[in-house]
């Protein structure tokens, strides 16, 4: 295992040591230690390699990843995985806003709570929170799978595209056009895999979610849904 | 009987025709106009502004002799790979989805054989312009369209937007008919919706994340690629002080009459501030800040000449960049299609509804048959035609204001027509020493 003391060698050396490992396929196990709440770590990596980060990190962890799985063996700043095309980033303790946002494909996992804006925008990433969300979430998403073991906060969905919510608890409100969805068998054998690959299957069921999805009345202006926007 | 001399049937300056027909029309059809194009008012521009020549006091450089420099750099102060242009007129960021893919290519190929770059726009990058522009601006937006780390990184430069100034405050807007499967997918949208951008960046608000946006993207692209940041025309001192400590390179300032695939008419025509009062606050805050020449300022908002390019540079800024006018050479609104423009209700010159893509001349548009017509070989070479003009005009200028590059051009060497513009542009009324707001009598 690579050992990387950030707080030595600063974040330039961590992320151009990351970068360089594209097309590499030896040094595939890495650690960073002091981390202290630092920006942009392990940010544009694209490499199938896997990242421990010991502790907190600040904004933008993870951000655009490729491939690479990443674990946060503490709580992420904002913006954490944001823009994600692929891999798996794994977060011990809580994540603040806009956990995922933009996110275009790769797996998120907050196994604490996430504030609000989780998943907003998000275009395809799939995201599992085993704690709950705050308000505004999944605002404008366009598509990928959103899973909350425990409740979502206001206007969940808000303007939401063709993005899957699934949550477990209670939802304060539901924004303009999302409502809540029929759960089919296909809904219930996607969620069961999420929960699996989200390090959940222990801790729920597939069946105890309810679905919300785009009521689709936004795609096209009307002048009699202005009121909703 | 004694006729008397009737009143003649007179029109309201307030509620002239066309706002009776505007208001007609709202009441039918119960939404607002939107459309693309600049503001069409008259507002205080360029045109109000002359440049003084040479005298007994300035002597002028010979016209096709004496060396008059265009060049520019621009992402001096952080990029490792700065770029260097040979003119100073950009092509500014215009959507695929917005145009056509042959019209993108066209803007690449014009940019480059003038020596130039060009810039995506909402909707990402597509292979068309990547592969035949040289230098290409990735722009990166509120909607994130398309945004992935590959195209950041061939990329040449990272153009943060926070602003058009169409609409300071505004997303983006493309409706359904100019969502083609190949826009609906590098949006990761459903086909045929009418899809509004957001407005706002989903992953920060404020100057303080925007410094830790700028070191996210400066760490994913390993500090190669210089970052600009685009705002719209509304508070221009602060914003440009705020992006120069934010980090940007550059600072790309949009006044309110720069041109947008589609907004509402409301908004082009009533919010944000006209360029020509733009730049002397943005030039001021670098000034202030230490900054001029070391961050760069590249301005846009109905930059049509090369007198325009003249001006906006003596005003201080590095680089222009030109939206309508690019379109425009490339053959937008071309008498050409004068029939079609009528079949439409329009006519050309006043053809505005880019939205709708039936554009006749095969530009902004998503369909197959319009875009095929336009070719985008010959629209390259218009286009760089057209931008080595307005190049040879401002060198014109130049050289008669005594000046061996466009940058050395300044304020000393202009004058205004009117009181408006010498507040604005902060330069004297002509054949007085009088700049309203800045100093006492004549
Ligand atoms: C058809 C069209 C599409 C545009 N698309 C974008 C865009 O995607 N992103 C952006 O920042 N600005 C966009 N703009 C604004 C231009 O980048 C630029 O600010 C403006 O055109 C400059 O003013 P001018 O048209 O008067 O030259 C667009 C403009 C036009 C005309």
């Amino acid at each position: 295992m690579q050992s990387f003391d950030l707080g030595e060698e600063g974040l330039r050396a961590l992320n151009s040591a990351l970068h360089a490992l594209k097309g590499q396929t030896n040094m595939t196990d890495w650690e960073v230690i002091n981390p202290k709440g630092a920006h942009a770590i392990a940010a544009g990596v694209d490499a199938p390699v896997e990242i421990i980060v010991r502790g907190s990190t600040g904004y933008y962890c993870a951000g655009m990843n490729k491939q690479a799985t990443i674990r946060i063996k503490g709580s992420a700043g904002p913006g954490v995985a944001e823009n994600m095309m692929s891999g798996t980033v794994i977060i011990d303790g809580n994540a603040s806003q806009y956990a995922g946002a933009t996110g275009r494909g790769g797996l998120l996992v907050i196994k604490g709570n996430a504030s609000s804006r989780c998943g907003v925008s998000m275009k395809g990433i799939d995201i599992v929170v085993h704690g709950s969300i705050g308000h505004m979430s999944a605002f404008m998403a366009q598509s990928g799978n959103l899973v909350v073991l425990g409740d979502a906060g206001d206007a969940l969905g808000d303007s939401l595209y063709e993005a899957r919510l699934f949550v477990r608890g209670s939802v304060t409100s539901l924004g303009a056009d999302c409502v809540e969805k029929e759960m089919r068998p296909e809904h219930i054998a996607l969620l069961a895999d999420l929960l699996k690959r989200g390090e959940a299957d222990g801790l729920a069921k597939p069946e105890e979610f309810k679905r919300y999805g785009s009521a689709r009345k936004l795609y096209n202006f009307n002048i009699d849904n202005a009121s909703d926007y | 009987m004694t006729e008397f001399p009737k009143t003649p049937p007179r029109f309201s300056a307030t509620f002239t025709p066309a706002v009776n027909a505007e208001i007609r029309r709202a009441a039918a059809t119960g939404i607002y106009d939107i459309r693309g194009g600049g503001t069409k008012r008259h507002l205080p521009h360029f045109d109000d502004l002359l440049f003084l020549g040479a005298s007994i006091s300035r002597y002028p450089l010979e016209g096709y002799r004496e060396k008059c420099a265009t060049d520019v750099w621009l992402g001096t102060r952080f990029a490792k790979k700065p770029i260097h242009l040979d003119i100073p007129v950009t092509i500014a960021g215009m959507s695929f989805g917005a145009l056509s893919g042959p019209a993108k290519e066209a803007l690449g190929r014009g940019a480059t054989a003038a020596g130039t770059s060009t810039t995506t726009g909402d909707g990402g990058m597509t292979e068309e312009e990547r592969g035949h522009s040289r230098t290409l601006v990735y722009q990166y937006l509120p909607s994130r369209y398309g945004m992935n780390p590959d195209d950041l990184r061939r990329c040449d430069a990272i153009e943060i937007v926070v602003g058009q100034g169409a609409k300071p405050g505004g997303g983006g807007m493309l409706l359904g008919q100019k969502i083609s499967d190949r826009v609906a997918n590098m949006r990761n949208l459903p086909k045929g919706i009418d899809q509004r951008s957001a407005c706002r960046h989903p992953d920060w608000t404020g100057p303080d994340d925007l410094e830790i946006k700028i070191l996210e993207l400066r760490e994913i692209t390993d500090w190669e690629k210089p970052i600009y940041v685009k705002v719209g025309g509304a508070r221009p001192y602060y914003d440009t002080a705020l992006a120069v400590k934010a980090g940007a390179d550059v600072v790309v300032l949009d006044g309110m009459q720069g041109g947008t695939a589609a907004t509402q008419d409301v908004f082009i025509e009533h919010v944000g501030m006209p360029i020509l009062a733009c730049i002397p606050q943005a030039v001021k805050a670098l000034q202030d800040l230490g900054m001029h020449r070391k961050v760069q300022l590249i301005v846009s908002g109905g930059i049509r000449s090369g007198a325009d390019v003249a001006k906006a540079m003596a005003l201080g800024a590095d680089a222009v960049a030109i939206g309508t006018a690019a379109l425009i050479a490339l053959g937008d609104n071309d008498p050409q299609w004068e029939e079609e423009y009528q079949k439409l209700g329009t006519t050309a010159g006043a053809y505005d509804d880019w939205h709708e893509g039936r554009d006749p001349a095969g530009i902004t548009t998503q369909d197959p048959e319009l875009s095929a017509r336009f070719d985008p070989v010959l629209g390259g070479r218009r286009l760089s035609n057209f931008l080595k003009v307005m190049t040879l005009e401002a060198q014109t200028i130049a050289r008669a204001c005594g000046k061996n590059h466009l940058h050395n051009l300044e304020p000393e060497d202009l004058c205004s027509l009117s009181i408006e513009a010498a507040a604005m542009a902060g330069v004297p009324l002509a054949g007085t020493s009088w700049i309203p707001g800045r100093n006492g009598g004549f």
